[in-house]
């Protein structure tokens, strides 16, 4: 039996996805989720091995919801929204359903899931992350980032980030209110957030121009930025020649 | 742009300084060979090339920030006459102090016609000069402003097409409609028709039209219509106003994109119900429209000012009305507040 939830903001949008899936009857809806939060919480408590996720629902996206699964289960987006994702999700996803979508459509993206689910060497959680990481340059996620922090989420506006420090397989967001874990790479927020606004200056290390107040010399080669909040962030020899680019200097 | 100009624009200086140097040795070598000796061809030719350059440079100066109209090029001769004469004074009273010999002070009260009229051309070729260039310089910033208000215009009208048409709402009421087919034809059946009948409102309805209140929240109701059968477990809407203002004038879809920002803004900034609230009424000779939605100051503080909807409504306020005066927004206590005054004439 494979579990499935569904995830979407609109009561009509899930009954149509109800209503298609019936016929499926190796498929069961365990439930139905207003939100991401919801879908999160679904997520943890039963562990399904389907999600049908709308991509613009309350507070958090669907894929800022996806990055706060620790176990990603397999993803059928559905959604009106082609911007950011139509030709990468005809290539990557499971499958990507752009409402209004007909049944014979719904029906390939099942047969898709089942054959990929019947194949053991699945790749779909992969091909799915692939998927996001294209899905995290949609403008949404410029301007924030989303963390988990024990079972709640925090919403994190990218203008409080003060610096980033690479943790292992985490990343470590500082703010002034604290620092929040995110299992990402340093290189996925090297690639989601401003170019601009936010340098590389070192391995482990990912700085706001903003915060910066000054940068002193340190030991050979090597610099230290002094932020506004008395943080010391080392500087590498590179990384100090990306910050002088971005800052015109 | 302004980069490659001032380019050239040190090139140019350089030319400059390289033809006053020219200049300064011809003279000196001139003056050479009428048998004065080098100190005093090399004192009268630097002298005077820098009387001459200053008076280069001064009008170059003028010419840069003020461009002659096709009728004044007179008072640009004038100018040029007058300060070759200024030139030639100067030479005739400061050479004589540093070389007072009467050969050569006698041979300056001779020279003075030649050396006022050497000045003049030189002044009046820089003049010509710095003329032309500095009216291409104007003229291809022109070009580029006008260019690019171009460019913006194009932008704004496709962004009003896009707009119009309102894809996400559209494909999302279809979809709505879709799974209520299913089980409940009738008021699919009835949804349709609420879509046709806002769609066309939209389409028909010119950005001039005067119409009034009543009409227009007579569309506006059937866009809450069709969000409610969306999002009726959370959205709720409360319209007041009282008679008086329902046949104020207001140019027409006005109101509809702010409560369709209101809209979008509370329901996904929030998890709980979402109550929208638009009341209307009359402030003396204006019908002012308010409309509040709930938001979350947690994580909608990146927006600044107004949304993207808003700056909209704004700027065709402005070009209707020209005041930057009739839409304010607040923010407090969790609830976002729009409120926009529309002038009765």
């Amino acid at each position: 039996m494979t579990k499935a939830l569904i995830i979407d903001d609109e009561p009509l949008a899930r009954m149509v996805v109800k209503e298609y899936i019936q016929q499926f009857e190796q498929i069961e809806v365990i439930q139905e989720c207003n939100d991401g939060f919801e879908g999160l919480k679904a997520i943890q408590l039963h562990q399904p091995d389907l999600i049908f996720l709308d991509v613009q629902m309350p507070k958090i996206n669907g894929f800022e919801m996806l990055e706060l699964v620790d176990k990603q289960p397999a993803v059928i987006f559905t959604t009106a929204f082609d911007e950011y994702a139509i030709k990468a999700f005809e290539t990557h996803a499971v499958d990507y359903l752009l409402k209004p979508f007909s049944k014979e459509r719904f029906n390939k993206a099942i047969e898709k899931y089942l054959a990929q689910a019947q194949s053991p060497a699945s790749t779909a959680p992969k091909e799915t992350e692939k998927l996001l990481e294209y899905a995290a340059q949609s403008p949404a996620q410029h301007e924030r980032i989303v963390v988990k922090t024990g079972t709640k989420v925090k919403i994190i506006p990218v203008a409080d980030v003060q610096y980033l420090q690479a943790d292992d397989d985490y990343v470590s967001v500082f703010t002034k209110e604290g620092s929040y874990l995110k299992n990402k790479t340093m290189s996925f927020f090297e690639q989601t957030l401003d170019a601009r606004q936010f340098v590389r200056v070192h391995r482990s290390y990912m700085v706001a121009v903003q915060e910066i107040t000054r940068i002193d010399p340190y030991e050979k080669d090597s610099h230290l930025a002094i932020l506004k909040s008395g943080a010391k962030i080392p500087v590498s020899k590179t990384g100090y020649v990306k910050l002088k680019q971005v800052l015109g200097i | 742009m302004a980069t490659t100009s001032s380019l050239t624009f040190s090139k140019l200086l350089k030319a400059f300084v390289v033809c006053g140097l020219v200049w300064t040795g011809l003279q000196t070598y001139i003056l050479h060979s009428f048998e004065f000796d080098w100190f005093i061809a090399a004192t009268d030719g630097i002298m005077s090339s820098i009387l001459l350059a200053a008076a280069c440079w001064l009008i170059n100066n003028n010419l840069r920030y003020y461009q002659p109209g096709k009728g004044s090029y007179t008072n640009l001769l004038i100018w040029c006459i007058a300060l070759a004469a200024i030139c030639m004074t100067g030479s005739r009273w400061i050479l004589p102090l540093i070389n007072p010999q009467p050969v050569y002070v006698k041979f300056m009260s001779q020279s003075l016609i030649i050396r006022f009229f050497t000045n003049f051309l030189a002044i009046g070729w820089m003049a010509m000069i710095s003329m032309i260039w500095y009216s291409q310089l104007d003229q291809k910033e022109n070009e580029k402003r006008k260019s690019e208000a171009e460019k913006l215009a194009r932008d704004a009208e496709l962004y009003n097409l896009r707009q119009q048409l309102q894809p996400h709402f559209l494909f999302n009421s279809l979809n709505s409609i879709n799974a209520l087919i299913g089980f409940k034809p009738d008021e699919a059946r009835k949804m349709i028709h609420q879509l046709s009948d806002f769609l066309r409102g939209t389409l028909k309805k010119d950005d001039q039209q005067q119409i009034t209140l009543n009409e227009e929240l007579e569309h506006l109701n059937l866009y809450l219509e069709i969000e409610k059968v969306r999002f009726g477990h959370r959205l709720k809407t409360e319209i007041s106003c009282d008679d008086s203002c329902r046949t104020a004038i207001l140019p027409a879809l006005m109101l509809q994109p702010i409560v369709e920002n209101a809209i979008k803004f509370g329901l996904y900034d929030t998890t709980e119900d979402v109550v929208v609230s638009i009341r209307g009424e009359m402030d003396g000779n204006y019908l002012e429209l308010m409309v509040q939605n709930p938001y979350d100051p947690q994580t909608s503080r990146p927006r600044q000012g107004t949304g993207f909807g808003l700056s909209g409504v704004q700027r065709r306020l402005y070009l209707l009305f020209a005041r930057n005066d009739l839409m304010e927004t607040h923010q407090n206590d969790n609830i976002f507040t729009t409120i926009i005054k529309i002038p009765q004439l």
